[in-house]
Parts: C-alpha cells; sequence; structure tokens
C-alpha cells in the first residue's frame, strides 16, 4: 500500500444501544487501555431517556481515555423536540468539550467554534460543506447514504475539513419520534421501561417471509448487516477521507479495531481481514451497498466495478 | 376572497391541478420543476419553467399564491440542476421557494435575496435551535413543521421562534423524521432525500397469493394483504415486520392524517397554514379534500358550525384516519 497518503485516524464511533452501565464503562475502560483507535466518541445520541444512566461514569472514562492519548468528542442527540433534550444539548455545548452535532440545533449553539458535524446532519454537497466550515466544521462524519460519487466531492482536498466515514457496525437509517421497541412489547415511549436494553446488538426485525431485513434500537433503525468497508478503504483513502469510524457492537471491538488498523497500515490484505473479522461478528451479514451507490442492505464484491 | 381563517396550501403535481386545487379554493398551491430538485420526482409529475410561469400568473390573476419546492438536497458536484430550479423559481415570480439544503439555502439567500424563503419538512427541524439557526443565516420566512409534533409542542414552538409555521393537516403519517431516513435507498438504491422519490414506483411490485397479496419494494416483501383489508402504499415505514415473533406494523399503520376537526386547535396555536399532501394524487382527489378544507374555513371565519359532510374518510390512506401526532404527541 501507498504511504503517501496522511495517516489515517481510526475513531470509535458512539455507542448507540442500550448497554447496562457496568458494562458500557468496562467497555470503555478496555478501549482505553488495549484498544489502537486515536479518537473516541462519547454520549447518547438515541435516546435521552438512557442518558442519567451513564453520566455518573462520563467523567472517569474521559479521564483514562485521554489519559491513553486517545481525542474524546461529545456526541449529542440526533432528534431533539423537548425541554429537556434541548437542555442537554445546551449543556454539552456549554461544557468546552469537542462536540459532535447530530441536529441543526446543535450546530446553531456550536457556531463559530470548532465542532464536528455528526452523520445525521445531511451534508451531500459541497456547497453544504463549505458552509458548515464556515460556522466551524472541523471534521464531517458523512451519512451513511453517501455514495464514492459524492465522498470523492466532499474529500477534495482545500475545504479545510476533515472527513469521517463508518467503516464498520450496522448503519443508521433513521430516526423516529416513536420508539419502535416500546411499541414491539406493547408499552410507550413515556412507559418503556427500558426494553431496548434487553438488546445489546439491537431487536431484529424479519419481513413477513422471514427475511432480516432491520435492527430496531430504540426510536432508531438500522441496517441488518454490518456495514463493512475493508476492501475500500484503500481507495477513501487515496480520495482524501481522512478518518475512519468504527460503531461499537457487542462483539470484540478491540480485536475489530486491530483488524482495521491492519488494513490501514499494509499489515493485512482486505480478504484476509474479512476472514477475520467474520470470525468476530458470526453469521450477521455485511453490507456496503450504500457506498457503491447501489441498495444500502446489498454487498458489493470487489471484483466487480470499482468505486465510480 | 377575504383572509382566510388559516392558509390553505394545496398540491399541485402538475398544471391543470393547480387550476383545480385554486378553482376549488386554495389560497396558495406548492408546487416542483420535473426532474429530482423536489421530493415527488415521480413520472409524468410536475412543472417546466414555462408552465411554472403560466401557474404563477394563474394564481396571481386570483389572488392567490405559488410557492416552488425545491426541497431535495442536491447531489456532490452536480449542483447546477437546483441552482436553475431556484433561479427559474424567481423568474416565474413564485411567491416563495420551499427548500432544505443548507447550501442551497445560502446560495438562495446571496442571489435572490428578495425571493421569500420557506424551510422544507425536509429540513427536519423540529426544535427552536433548529429553526433558528435557518432563520438567522438564511432569513427564512416560515417553516414547514414535521408531523411528529402535538399541538402544545407546535404551540411552544410559534412561541418562541418568531417566524410563521405551516403544518401539515391531511396526507399521510409520517412517523421518521423526514430528509433523515434512508429506508428506501437502503431497499431500492434510489435516495428519497437525493433525487427526490420514496419507494419509486419502478421498484414497487405485488405478488397474488392464494389468500393474500404481497407488497414488495425492491426484493423486500413489505405487507401480505388479505381481501378487503386495508393497505397503503408500500413505503418502508408503512410495511409490515416480524418482531418477538410477530407480525405487526412496526411503525405505523395504515391510516392517513386529517386534521379538520381541529382546525380551531391549529389556530389558537397560532399556526399560519395548512399543508395539504397529495401532488402525486388525482385533481378528483385534490378537488375534493380542497374544496372540503375550503368549505371548513370558511364556516370558522364565519363562526358558523363547520359542515360534517365532507367525505374526507373515505379518501384517506387505507381508508382510516387519525389527528396522528396532534392531539396526543408520540410520547
Amino acid at each position: 500500500m501507498s504511504t503517501a497518503f496522511p495517516a489515517s485516524q481510526l475513531t470509535l464511533g458512539p455507542l448507540l444501544f442500550h448497554w447496562p452501565k457496568a458494562q458500557r464503562r468496562d467497555f470503555y475502560f478496555r478501549i482505553a487501555d488495549e484498544a489502537d483507535v486515536d479518537c473516541v466518541y462519547l454520549g447518547e445520541v438515541v435516546c435521552h431517556k438512557r442518558e442519567p444512566f451513564f453520566a455518573p461514569h462520563i467523567e472517569e472514562v474521559t479521564a483514562r481515555l485521554q489519559a491513553a492519548g486517545k481525542q474524546v468528542v461529545v456526541s449529542t442527540l440526533a432528534l431533539v423536540t423537548t425541554d429537556a433534550e434541548r437542555a442537554e444539548i445546551e449543556a454539552v455545548a456549554a461544557s468546552g468539550a469537542l462536540v459532535e452535532a447530530n441536529d441543526v440545533a446543535c450546530l446553531q449553539l456550536l457556531g463559530g467554534r470548532p465542532h464536528v458535524v455528526g452523520p445525521y446532519v445531511n451534508v451531500f454537497n459541497e456547497g453544504t460543506r463549505d458552509y458548515l466550515v464556515r460556522n466551524g466544521a472541523v471534521r464531517i462524519v458523512v451519512p451513511v447514504e453517501a455514495s464514492a460519487r459524492t465522498l470523492r466531492v466532499l474529500a477534495d482536498g482545500g475545504a479545510g475539513v476533515e472527513l469521517e466515514v463508518q467503516v464498520f457496525g450496522k448503519q443508521p437509517l433513521s430516526v423516529a419520534m416513536r420508539c419502535y421497541h416500546a411499541r414491539s412489547h406493547g408499552l410507550t415511549k413515556d412507559g418503556c421501561q427500558f426494553v431496548c436494553g434487553l438488546d445489546p446488538d439491537g431487536m431484529p426485525a424479519e419481513t413477513v417471509d422471514g427475511q432480516p431485513i432491520l435492527t430496531i434500537n430504540g426510536v432508531q433503525t438500522l441496517s441488518v448487516g454490518h456495514g463493512v468497508l475493508l476492501n475500500e478503504l484503500t481507495d477513501l483513502r487515496a480520495m482524501g477521507v481522512g478518518a475512519f469510524r468504527l460503531s461499537p457492537q457487542a462483539i470484540d471491538m478491540v480485536a475489530t479495531a486491530g483488524i482495521y488498523r491492519a488494513v490501514l497500515t499494509g499489515r493485512l490484505a482486505p480478504d484476509e481481514a474479512l476472514a477475520q473479522l467474520r470470525d468476530l461478528t458470526g453469521a450477521t451479514p455485511y453490507v456496503n451497498g450504500f457506498l457503491h451507490g447501489r441498495e444500502g442492505m446489498s454487498w458489493v464484491e470487489p471484483a466487480e466495478p470499482a468505486l465510480a | 376572497m377575504s383572509e382566510s381563517y388559516l392558509e390553505l396550501v394545496c398540491p399541485a403535481g402538475n398544471p391543470a391541478a393547480l387550476r383545480v386545487a385554486i378553482d376549488a379554493g386554495a389560497d396558495t398551491v406548492y408546487c416542483g420543476f420535473r426532474d429530482g430538485t423536489n421530493a415527488r420526482n415521480y413520472p409524468g409529475l410536475n412543472f417546466d419553467p414555462d408552465e411554472m410561469a403560466e401557474g404563477v400568473a394563474y394564481a396571481h390573476a386570483r389572488g392567490r399564491k405559488v410557492l416552488a419546492a425545491i426541497n431535495t438536497f442536491p447531489s456532490a458536484g452536480g449542483g447546477e440542476p437546483w441552482r436553475r430550479a431556484v433561479d427559474n423559481a424567481a423568474a416565474a415570480k413564485v411567491d416563495a421557494v420551499i427548500m432544505a439544503d443548507i447550501g442551497l439555502l445560502d446560495y438562495a439567500a446571496e442571489r435572490h435575496p428578495d425571493l421569500r424563503r420557506h424551510l422544507s419538512v425536509q429540513a427536519s427541524a423540529a426544535n427552536a435551535l433548529s429553526i433558528a439557526f435557518y432563520r438567522e443565516r438564511f432569513d427564512v420566512k416560515r417553516v414547514v413543521l414535521p408531523r411528529v409534533l402535538s399541538i402544545a409542542e407546535v404551540k411552544a414552538l410559534v412561541d418562541e421562534i418568531g417566524i410563521e409555521t405551516e403544518v401539515f393537516a391531511f396526507g399521510s403519517v409520517g412517523p421518521m423524521s423526514e430528509g433523515r431516513c434512508f429506508l428506501s435507498s437502503y431497499m431500492t438504491g434510489l435516495s428519497p432525500t437525493s433525487e427526490g422519490a420514496c419507494a419509486p414506483a419502478s421498484h414497487v411490485s405485488y405478488r397474488k397469493r392464494d389468500d393474500c397479496v404481497e407488497s414488495c419494494l425492491g426484493g423486500v416483501t413489505l405487507n401480505r394483504i388479505a381481501e378487503g383489508e386495508p393497505a397503503a402504499y408500500p413505503t418502508p415505514c408503512k410495511g409490515r415486520y416480524v418482531t418477538q415473533g410477530q407480525a405487526s406494523y412496526l411503525f405505523e399503520e395504515p391510516i392517513g392524517l386529517n386534521a379538520i376537526d381541529i382546525l380551531p386547535q391549529l389556530k389558537s396555536a397560532g399556526v399560519t397554514a395548512l399543508k395539504i399532501e397529495g401532488r402525486q394524487r388525482s385533481r378528483a382527489y385534490v378537488e375534493q379534500v380542497v374544496t372540503a378544507f375550503r368549505r371548513t374555513l370558511d364556516a370558522l371565519a364565519a363562526g358558523k358550525p363547520p359542515p360534517r359532510d365532507h367525505g374526507l374518510h373515505a379518501i384517506a390512506e387505507g381508508g382510516r384516519q387519525t389527528e396522528g401526532a396532534y392531539k396526543k404527541g408520540w410520547r
């Protein structure tokens, strides 16, 4: 692999699922101590009601990650409607931390200060990118729907912003006002009993004829398969994508990070990496269609035409 | 026409529908150009620039208004059609453009400062901070609110944001944060946000079974519909899915949104305008819905009891209707 590219950042995206607080704390301690990632996003993106569970541990987790030389970014809610949700993002924005804005509301609070634009804000063209850079964006995490054609334009040098792409984990497809986890269990959102916590990797949803199709995570819907961009890493780097996001799943994320790092540094070929990753993820399908301009749920083999 | 109780904003999928909507009593119609620059990019719909200008002339001659929806997200490196659509809308003398993309709003505000700008529901602005972002930077004069808010939430927003609001009054119930939903492209490879078609007809199919019909999108079976059972157009959020071992309408039932019985509450909340959905629907549909809302609004304006015989429930999606999130919210 060419070494002409700038060093690539490997990042760990925010945990999207509702894990017990001790498990969540221990997960991040192990990430701090063992995972070869440059940057870790903390914070609740999906449901404001989950925030109190992890809040007591945020400080010690942040300190441990930073002591291990990892950058920490605080992610915010993807959908903000209630006063409590608004107060939460206002508190995060005022904290002085580097913040990932996942709703335009947060961009309003962070304007003029360096910040990260998260994948729940629609950045699909250079006009929006350039406006957000003028607003203070130093890194833009592109929506999972973006194709290689889009990324090639957005990553084009000179824009003064780093581009980040999710390369592992279930792909977020939508957020809603209604909680589908609660609805599936015959509960309301207000009386949800935190049933989303029963599914550490989300709740599978199948079609009526038995095809696994989606993953439900509270108000969020994700792909049923892991988005896996390993064959495409070299092309993404060549385009100028600078940061690669691993989205936490209930598998060995330290080993997952090791696999991606080995590919990024040229120590491991993508096909060997895929075989090793398969050992970690079990039978969960892989998807990469969005990047190839195809159905997001599809898997495009590297033998097929290269990225357009 | 005297001042309307609430501004009635109606769909015009083509020039004929525009005239039907105006003649049936629309205060305002909204329409799009014939390409991917608007969120109803379906075959046989929409306007070319000349038709847009003629539509505006027809409306203005009768004291009504026309809005141009340019509310998809321009493709990277290919923004020319979207900028041209804004220029053409200005040249056609539309009363406002409805937009969602930050870069395109920036272009319109710079290039056409006097062209009034509305924020599309595709921008998913569901809180006062987001709306302030668009108001302060792009001088947006009206926001189309996502149909996920209760009346109380709408009122709280109206009280804070200082610009006009337009709310959905008749059409679909949409539980997802609009403009940020990738379910259709996940199944079809075509993007509603960028290319303007959710569940495009080219990817919809039906399979007859012994005891039911299966509706499919892409290669995905979205529903099994027994004979006589209500069904919605097969968008991903209106499908049946199996969770916890049970098939159900996981996201939303096949049911239409109809706010005609709560118009006084919406007016008290400070709402400016009502949006009727349906640019892809027939002229007969447009005429019936617009007429029903016009008669109701005129009765309310005159302090009279609104007519009850509008028959709207019969044409609601799935043949059933709801007041959506307005009454209780989705808590």
